[in-house]
C-alpha cells in the first residue's frame, strides 16, 4: 500500500484517477481503518486530503457555510454560529461514534462511506447541501442526494473526490431537525432515522419543507409525499399524521438484527413526525 | 513496503519514526516508541482503550495512521503524570479503586482530562456520555465517574 498526502485537491484527484488498484479517500479515517483492519479492503493507494488547502475549514459563504471534507464532528459542534444555522445538521453529524471518533470523523465522510444508517445524511439532504467535487474534469456541484446509489456506493466517478460540502443560507424562519432511533443511548447505529427541514411565514404555515429518511432503504431517500404534508399547514394534527404516514409508506426497510420490517416502518414515522415539531418550533412556529 | 519517515511532537518531546504505510498510531506507539500505555482493545474505535489526543483533540489512535501525523502534537497518558507526581485524575482512580485490570484506564483517563480541559464541572450524564467511547469490562462505571468528579473538584479549587 502507498500512502500519499497531496498539497492540492487537482493532485488528489490526479492520484486517485491515474491509480489501477484499489483506492482509499482518507479524510478522519474512522470508517477507512475500520475497513483495512477488517481486511475489507487492501488498497493499493490511500490519499490523504487532509493537506489540500482549506479541507479542515468551516467558511461562511453567501451567507451559509462552506465545510470541508475533512472538518471533525467536534469542529462542527464548536462552531456557534454553524451550530445557531443548521442544529440539525450538527447535532447529526455529532451522533456519529463515541467522542474520540467525533474528533475525527467527517460528514463528507459519511456520506461518501455509503451506509443508508449515516446519520449525518438525511440532516444533508433535508438541508439542501451541496457538493463540490473535484475531479479529473476540474471541479464541480451536485446536490447531496445524487451521490449515495447503493448501500456502500456512491455516484462519484474514478478520478473525483469531494472536497467539501456547502450548507447553503436558510430563508428568514427557518429551522432543520434530524431524529434517530438506537435501542441504546449512545455508540450505536440508527435503526431508523429523520431528517427535516422546513420554513414558516408569518403565519406559521409552513411554505417549504424537505425530509429525508435514513435507514429504511438501500440508501438515505428524499421523500416528496412528506414534504408535501407539511406544505400549506401549520403542522396541526392533521398534518403530523399525514407525514407520518407518507414516512411509513415510503419506507422500504430490510429486516435485521437491529429491527423489524413492521418496527422500522412505524418508527420512521414517528420520528419524521418528532423532528417536524422540532424544526416548526426551533423556526418560530408556536403548536 | 515502502517505510515513512514521520517527525512529530509526542509528549512536549521532538519525535521521528519511520512506519509502514498502513501502520496505525496505536501501533507506532506501542511497537515502535515504546509507550505502551495506550491499550488495544478491539482495533475498530469501539473501546477507547487505544485513546490518545492529536492536536488538541482526542482521538482514537487505533483508527489514526502513523503516517498521517507527521507535523503533528500528540499526547498520550504517558504525558499525563510529572516526575514527582501523578495527575489528580491518576491519583483519584487509585483513591477510588476506579480500576482492576487497568486496560480500559489510561484511555480513560485520557479522555477524561480532555473532558475536564474543556469542561471542569461536568454533570455525571455530561462525564457519562464524555465516555460513553471507553468501554470498562471489570470495574464497573460508577467509580470511574466519582474518581473523575472528585478529581475535578479537586483540580477545581487547586
Ligand atoms: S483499540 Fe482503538 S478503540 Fe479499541
Ligand atoms: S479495569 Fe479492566 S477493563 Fe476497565
Amino acid at each position: 500500500m502507498q500512502y500519499a498526502k497531496p498539497k492540492t485537491a487537482a493532485e488528489a484527484a490526479r492520484l486517485l484517477g491515474a491509480e489501477t488498484g484499489v483506492t482509499r479517500v482518507l479524510a478522519g479515517g474512522t470508517d477507512v481503518m475500520v475497513q483495512l483492519k477488517a481486511g475489507m479492503v487492501e488498497p493499493a493507494l490511500i490519499v490523504d486530503i487532509k493537506g489540500i488547502p482549506g479541507i479542515r475549514d468551516i467558511t461562511p459563504e453567501a451567507g451559509g457555510f462552506r465545510i470541508g471534507a475533512a472538518v471533525a464532528g467536534l469542529e462542527l459542534g464548536d462552531h456557534a454560529a454553524l451550530c445557531a444555522m443548521y442544529p440539525g445538521v450538527t447535532e447529526a453529524a455529532q451522533l456519529i461514534g463515541s467522542k474520540q471518533v467525533q474528533g475525527r470523523c467527517s460528514m463528507v465522510g459519511n456520506l461518501c462511506n455509503g451506509s443508508p444508517a449515516a446519520d449525518a445524511v438525511p440532516a444533508l439532504f433535508a438541508a439542501g447541501a451541496i457538493v463540490r467535487i473535484e475531479g479529473p474534469n476540474g471541479s464541480r456541484d451536485a446536490a447531496v442526494e445524487t451521490i449515495p446509489t447503493a448501500p456502500g456506493r456512491i455516484s462519484l466517478a474514478k478520478g473525483e473526490i469531494i472536497t467539501s460540502v456547502f450548507l447553503p443560507a436558510p430563508a428568514a424562519h427557518s429551522a432543520d431537525a434530524y431524529l434517530r432511533f438506537i435501542p441504546r443511548t449512545e455508540m450505536d447505529i440508527a435503526v431508523a432515522s429523520a431528517g427535516v427541514s422546513l420554513t414558516i411565514d408569518a403565519s406559521g404555515t409552513i411554505t417549504a419543507a424537505r425530509v429525508a429518511l435514513g435507514a429504511v432503504a438501500p440508501t438515505v431517500m428524499l421523500v416528496d409525499a412528506c414534504a408535501a404534508a407539511l406544505i400549506g399547514t401549520k403542522l396541526d394534527a392533521a398534518a403530523q399524521e399525514a407525514l407520518e404516514q407518507a414516512a411509513s409508506a415510503a419506507a422500504k426497510p430490510i429486516a435485521d438484527k437491529r429491527g423489524t420490517i413492521e418496527f422500522r416502518t412505524k418508527v420512521v414515522g414517528v420520528l419524521a413526525r418528532r423532528a417536524a415539531v422540532i424544526a416548526y418550533v426551533r423556526a418560530g412556529g408556536q403548536l | 513496503m515502502k517505510t515513512i519517515q514521520v517527525a512529530t511532537t509526542i509528549n512536549g518531546d521532538a519525535t521521528e519514526f519511520v512506519c509502514a504505510p498502513d501502520e496505525s498510531l496505536l501501533d507506532v506507539l506501542r511497537n515502535r516508541l515504546g509507550l505502551t500505555g495506550a491499550k488495544e482493545g478491539c482495533g475498530t474505535g469501539d473501546c477507547g482503550a487505544c485513546t490518545v489526543t492529536l492536536d488538541g483533540r482526542m482521538v482514537c489512535s487505533c483508527l489514526v495512521l502513523g503516517a498521517e501525523v507527521e507535523g503533528s502534537t500528540i499526547t498520550t497518558i504517558e504525558g499525563m503524570s510529572t516526575a514527582d507526581a501523578l495527575h489528580p485524575l491518576q491519583q483519584a482512580f487509585i483513591d477510588h479503586a476506579a480500576l482492576q485490570c487497568g486496560i480500559c484506564t489510561p484511555g480513560i483517563l485520557v479522555a477524561a482530562k480532555a473532558l475536564l480541559d474543556r469542561n471542569p464541572d461536568p454533570t455525571d450524564t455530561e462525564l457519562r456520555y464524555w465516555l460513553a467511547g471507553n468501554l470498562c469490562r471489570c470495574t464497573g462505571y460508577d467509580k470511574i465517574i466519582a474518581a473523575v468528579q472528585d478529581a475535578a473538584q479537586k483540580m477545581r479549587t487547586a
